[in-house]
């Protein structure tokens, strides 16, 4: 591992060694097209065949033909929504929910502009949602639901399967983002009324540029690229060979791993959480610490600025990340911290630490003893705070005119 | 991570001035809804002449926020209140050597923090005359409220009306989907439809021809040289081909560590004052295109 402390593995994470060295000749020796009959194409075409029963095997799919392999999770989201719309021209309604992937919310967003109603499920202030009102929208108008299975910022798990089945009995086809909840939460599809989900390679310990739509057999399909015969027609350019062989490693270790992200990752993620609540004041979980991902932690500092703290954590090499609205360039702290009515001043505190299992206990220990002093180095900048603590009625002690 | 410059990195990580003034007697407090970011300024002035004799900040906002507030108290420490006035916000900017587009509303609230202050201290009641929006235009840093008032003012109907009169847009062009949206929206209000073959309104820039052009250039790179030189380096222009344009670094820049940012922050100079885009690529590369 590169030197320093590396938590911010709901952004990306590092591809395993033993997972570049499955892809390395697929660069070199193995450059065949996959397409191809002679023996050039046709080992590479194998190849490809074990990597999507790998994916199969970790999805717990029915048929390895249900395994489509796209260039990201970004890919499989628009294909999903899109491919639903299409073939169902009648429905105009969509539902999804507020704190969604930009890769799913934008391209909602967009959608509406082309006419369409979408129905966006608010959360309470744990990230959750309401299952009645999610009920209640669901009619024959409706092409998708697509809601994400983990949320990236605060790793809060969303019941999708039992949606699913609501969304199957009221015969609305259902899409999960499962880019996060991928690899850390058992997943068994040959059981589920889900008809498509989505994953990334480069969440998994794979390489960035290669992702999975996993579309159920029979489910109605129109494809986003349309070209070549590659994945049955169904998603048409070269197959990614290298990254796709990477995909299937990652896959089969992942599921190898799943005990140990639920225990021992979990375990280094509780110690920290604890191990910071414990030594800083004026700080808090976000989202439901009862239902989320072992490896996510979203800790919110009162007073302070996400983007500082980064900064001053960066230069003692622990990377995280942050949900200001510094740090995205956008306007708003994040879409995630203001849907669960986080105040401004502590949506742009939060910190979002994510372990992955190349983490050590010892840096944990390391992270802990650092963030204390880097909060109260800000906190002493900080007009809403005092001395030792905030100041008396911290809004009404500092209360800025607002440009 | 952000494009920070050297010496809004070192003001961020070792503020200047930071805490409340003792025995203060001017305060301005501020914040920038477009980061969430807030800014108390307290001001120690001397009532004989008006000279501010200390100042202190306390921010609530990111690195470049931290490092702006900072850079403020520096600049204006010394200097009399009228003078103090005259700061601007591409002063602060400057101070420390640029801020990103998307930051430089931390400049902005810097200043509008010293004229609260200012304010508080002669009495008066300040008010904010701006207003800021998303950032459309990251190449000149325009948001989307200038975009509306000026689409609503001047009756603008197309993305090429809007890039005269703001500059938005005239860039990278990226952005033109973000304008065509704000024209879709004004002209809606007034009962129109956003038709993009629509002829422009405003007159034709007129295209500098050849000559000009490099004219212009050397023109650009004559007002960057004094930066240049007193750091006993200077660029010569060497070959001007399309949007590429081929320079030689020479004296302590040749060789610099930093030759790649300043070869930045030369090019943002010649897209803003060419208003358009050019890339700026050490010579040495022509020659290896030429042998290529």
């Amino acid at each position: 591992m590169a030197e320093g402390i590396y938590l911010d593995n709901n952004a990306t994470t590092m591809v395993s060694p033993e997972i570049v060295e499955e892809m390395l000749p697929f660069f070199s020796e193995q450059f065949g097209n996959p397409s191809s009959l002679h023996q050039f194409g046709d080992k590479v075409g194998r190849a490809l065949k074990k990597a999507r029963q790998q994916v199969q095997t970790l999805l717990g799919a029915e048929h390895d033909s249900e395994i489509i392999f796209t260039s990201c999770g970004t890919e499989s989201d628009s294909t999903a929504i899109l491919s639903a719309l299409r073939a169902q021209p009648e429905r105009k309604e969509i539902i999804t929910t507020v704190v969604e992937h930009p890769a799913v919310l934008t391209l909602c967003q967009h959608l509406e502009k082309d006419g369409y109603k979408v129905h966006y499920l608010t959360v309470d202030k744990r990230g959750r949602l309401d299952m009645q009102r999610y009920k209640d929208l669901l009619s024959d108008r409706v092409a998708v639901v697509s809601v994400v299975w983990a949320n990236n910022e605060t790793g809060t798990l969303f019941p999708v399967e039992e949606m699913a089945v609501w969304a199957h009995e009221a015969g609305i086809m259902f899409h999960t983002d499962a880019v996060q909840a991928v690899g850390k939460v058992p997943i068994n599809l040959k059981e589920s009324a889900i008809d498509m989900l989505s994953l990334s390679g480069h969440k998994l310990h794979a390489p960035k540029g290669v992702g999975v739509l996993y579309l159920r057999r029979g489910a109605r399909f129109r494809p986003l690229l349309r070209g070549g015969h590659q994945e049955r027609g169904r998603r048409a350019g070269t197959e990614n060979s290298a990254s796709i062989v990477a995909l299937g490693k990652a896959a089969e270790m992942a599921l190898e791993s799943m005990t140990f992200e639920n225990t021992f990752v979990k375990a280094m993620r509780d110690r920290l959480e604890s191990g910071i609540l414990a030594a800083v004041s004026h700080c808090f979980v976000t989202g439901d610490p009862t239902n989320r991902l072992p490896n996510t932690c979203n800790i919110a500092f009162e007073f302070i600025e996400g983007e500082a703290i980064l900064l001053l954590l960066n230069k003692l090499g622990i990377a995280a990340s942050s949900g200001s609205a510094c740090t995205s360039g956008s306007l708003e702290p994040s879409h995630v911290m203001r849907a669960m009515d986080i105040p401004y001043t502590a949506a742009h505190g939060s910190i979002r630490f994510s372990l992955s299992r190349y983490n050590t206990m010892e840096e944990i220990e390391r992270v802990i003893t650092a963030v204390p002093p880097i909060v109260a180095q800000l906190r002493k900048l900080s007009p809403y705070w005092g001395e030792n603590g905030p100041v008396e009625e911290p809004e009404k002690a500092f209360a800025p005119t607002y440009a | 991570m952000w494009d920070y410059s050297e010496k809004v990195k070192e003001h961020f990580f070792s503020p200047r001035n930071a805490g409340a003034v003792e025995g203060a007697n001017a305060v301005g407090d501020v914040g920038s809804l477009s980061c969430g970011d807030a800014l108390r300024l307290t001001l120690r002035v001397d009532p004989q002449n008006e000279t501010i004799l200390d100042a202190g900040f306390q921010t609530f906002g990111c690195g470049s926020a931290i490092a702006s507030s900072s850079a403020l108290t520096e600049i204006i420490k010394g200097m009399t209140l009228d003078a103090a006035l005259k700061v601007t916000n591409q002063d602060i900017a400057d101070y420390l050597d640029g801020l990103p587009p998307e930051k430089m509303h931390c400049s902005v609230m810097g200043r509008e923090a010293l004229q609260a202050a200012v304010a508080n201290y002669r009495g008066e009641e300040w008010k904010d005359d701006h207003e800021e929006g998303e950032l459309i235009c990251k190449c000149f840093a325009i948001d989307a409220v200038m975009i509306e008032e000026t689409v609503r003012a001047n009756g603008l109907r197309t993305v090429e009306d809007v890039t005269n009169y703001t500059k938005a847009g005239g860039g990278c062009a990226a952005c033109h989907e973000g304008i065509e949206d704000i024209l879709v929206k004004v002209l809606a209000e007034q009962g129109e439809v956003f038709d993009p073959t629509t002829p422009s309104v405003t007159a034709q820039p007129k295209k500098l021809n050849t000559l000009q052009r490099i004219r212009r250039i050397e023109e650009i790179l004559d007002s960057i040289r004094p930066n240049l030189q007193r750091d006993h380096g200077d660029v010569e222009l060497v070959d001007v081909d399309g949007k590429n344009i081929y320079v030689n670094m020479v004296g302590a820049c040749s060789g610099c560590q930093m030759a790649a940012t300043t070869l930045g922050g030369i090019q943002q100079a010649l897209v803003e004052g060419l208003n358009e885009f050019v890339r700026v690529l050490p010579a040495e590369q022509l020659k290896s295109c030429a042998e290529g």
